[in-house]
């Protein structure tokens, strides 16, 4: 019989929630964790409650405004930066510099400056997006064979040409694993920023869950924003893979 | 008219005067920056609930390194990042080790692993806030937690690549397991351990941090925390300051940890 990796790594699941259920069962105190069993009776709870649901669209709504602006900023600052020599050496240095220091330490900034609603969650996480779409935009525009650049001069392209046929094709796969570290990092911003302070969205019932000793229904939140982010993370890597086809 | 890419070889800095133009516009920057913030505070221009005087912060900043206020919190945080990596490095060297003794199990754990790292590990943490309570011990879990992924995934891609030749020589010369890992598979992994460790060292601080900022008693993020609650915004920047240091300082250092292995 073939061994196949997905069936070894499905028993290994298997195998883990089988003795989380055992342990909780017998050692768990209810008031703070539960057993798998109970997450459906979780699960069932959360999405009965229309304030919940709504609590998910106002998070997503969040993840995706912050993903279209970094988008946008990434994209243009990238351009700017990486077409030009003088904003590269000038601009990109300090782009560097701000991507190094950890944006966690300024989240009570964030909060002060636009507010407990979704503007701040929305905020904080362009502020983590915006830099790895730079840095990729850059590289893509940058890192450009030479043996390409000449060819195309030697055919006789203009500058025009050169960036048109050149370039952006060149930008393109770099451009989509921007978007994939983009959401990657925009979901870590929004999620920090809806955990520390949130009136309406999921990091509000995260906070009523954990006060009220609601494990199960604590768990079954957590599990879907994990899942969450494990669809959102997939779909950009699937259209990076598929838009980067031409390269490999 | 749009210019040329500059090429990635011309645009890199190389030799001296490039990399002095590079820091001095890093510097100029900085210092425009400071000297804006100077100029927009000094005669109260913008309120000082948004933005403190500079003069101000600096003057808090000394205060807190002179005091010492910070001690108690500082070791608060460290203590809990050092016990956070020390859990992840044993659990995720452990089980980096043991999951790539065979090609099968790799292509079993590989994208198990990868899977959940994709996931941001701080969304667990109000399950561990409501297990451990609002103390060290929940960051400590957190920061153990998120850090044992880059651990365990850089340590089994470290051990699984080791030459084959090498295994081969060493066994045909008769060593025995424990003279196999100790002379063969672990300096031949260890580059790659370190960049690993490396990894889960700035996030295992980040998210000790950010969990302390989220909930937390006590610790550098707490105490963030705390002063912009209070509007307390001259010390509240002050720290801010004083955390961005360190996490440069163990940026630094962790770096040139990592460029000493290498080198072996």
């Amino acid at each position: 019989m073939k061994r196949r990796p997905v069936l070894a790594r499905t028993a290994i699941v298997l195998l883990l929630l089988l003795i989380w259920e055992i342990t909780a069962r017998l050692f768990g105190d209810p008031m703070f964790i539960c057993p798998p069993s109970a997450l459906f009776q979780g699960w069932s709870d959360i999405f009965g409650d229309p304030k919940v649901v709504r609590a998910f669209e106002i998070t997503f709504g969040e993840v995706a405004a912050a993903f279209g602006l970094s988008v946008l900023i990434g994209l243009s600052v990238g351009l700017w930066v990486g077409l030009h020599r003088f904003s590269h050496r000038s601009v990109f240095p300090i782009v560097l510099l701000l991507y190094s220091i950890p944006q966690v330490t300024i989240l009570p900034l964030f909060i002060l400056y636009f507010g407990i609603g979704p503007a701040s969650k929305i905020a904080f996480g362009v502020s983590h997006g915006m830099f790895p779409m730079i840095v990729t935009v850059v590289a893509g525009v940058q890192n450009v064979d030479p043996v390409l650049l000449k060819a195309a001069r030697s055919m006789g392209a203009n500058r025009r040409q050169i960036l048109r046929w050149v370039v952006f094709p060149n930008l393109v796969p770099s451009f989509f694993t921007g978007l994939r570290l983009g959401m990657t990092a925009v979901l870590l911003g929004v999620l920090l920023a809806e955990l520390y302070v949130s009136i309406a969205g999921v990091g509000y019932y995260t906070v009523q869950y954990t006060q009220s000793f609601r494990p199960a229904k604590l768990f079954a939140l957590v599990s879907v924003l994990a899942a969450m982010a494990i669809l959102l993370n997939e779909i950009v890597r699937r259209a990076e893979n598929h838009f980067s086809r031409w390269r490999s | 008219m749009a210019a040329l890419p500059p090429m990635a070889r011309a645009a890199a800095p190389r030799g001296f005067k490039d990399r002095l133009a590079v820091r001095a516009v890093q510097l100029g920057f900085l210092a425009a920056i400071l000297l804006l913030w100077y100029l927009m505070t000094a005669n109260g221009a913008i309120n000082p609930l948004l933005l403190p005087p500079f003069t101000g912060v600096v003057r808090q900043f000394l205060r807190v390194v002179a005091a010492g206020d910070f001690i108690a919190d500082l070791r608060t945080t460290v203590y809990e990042l050092l016990m956070a990596l020390a859990i992840a490095l044993v659990c995720g060297g452990t089980v980096g080790y043991l999951t790539s003794r065979t090609r099968f199990r790799i292509r079993v754990f590989d994208p198990l692993l990868s899977g959940l790292y994709s996931v941001p590990g701080i969304v667990i943490y109000p399950l561990y806030v409501l297990f451990f309570g609002l103390g060290p011990p929940s960051k400590i879990a957190i920061g153990a937690t998120i850090a044992f992924f880059p651990v365990a995934l850089s340590t089994m891609t470290a051990f699984g690549t080791v030459d084959p030749v090498l295994v081969r020589a060493a066994k045909s010369m008769g060593a025995s397991d424990w003279q196999l890992f100790r002379y063969v598979l672990l300096p031949a992994a260890f580059p790659l351990i370190v960049t690993g460790v490396r990894m889960g060292i700035i996030i295992a601080f980040l998210a000790i941090i950010g969990s302390e900022t989220i909930a937390s008693l006590s610790g550098l993020g707490h105490q963030i925390v705390t002063f912009a609650e209070s509007m307390n915004m001259t010390v509240m920047f002050a720290y801010i300051v004083f955390v961005i240091l360190i996490a440069l300082l163990l940026n630094g250092f962790v770096s040139s940890l990592e460029a000493r292995a290498q080198r072996r």
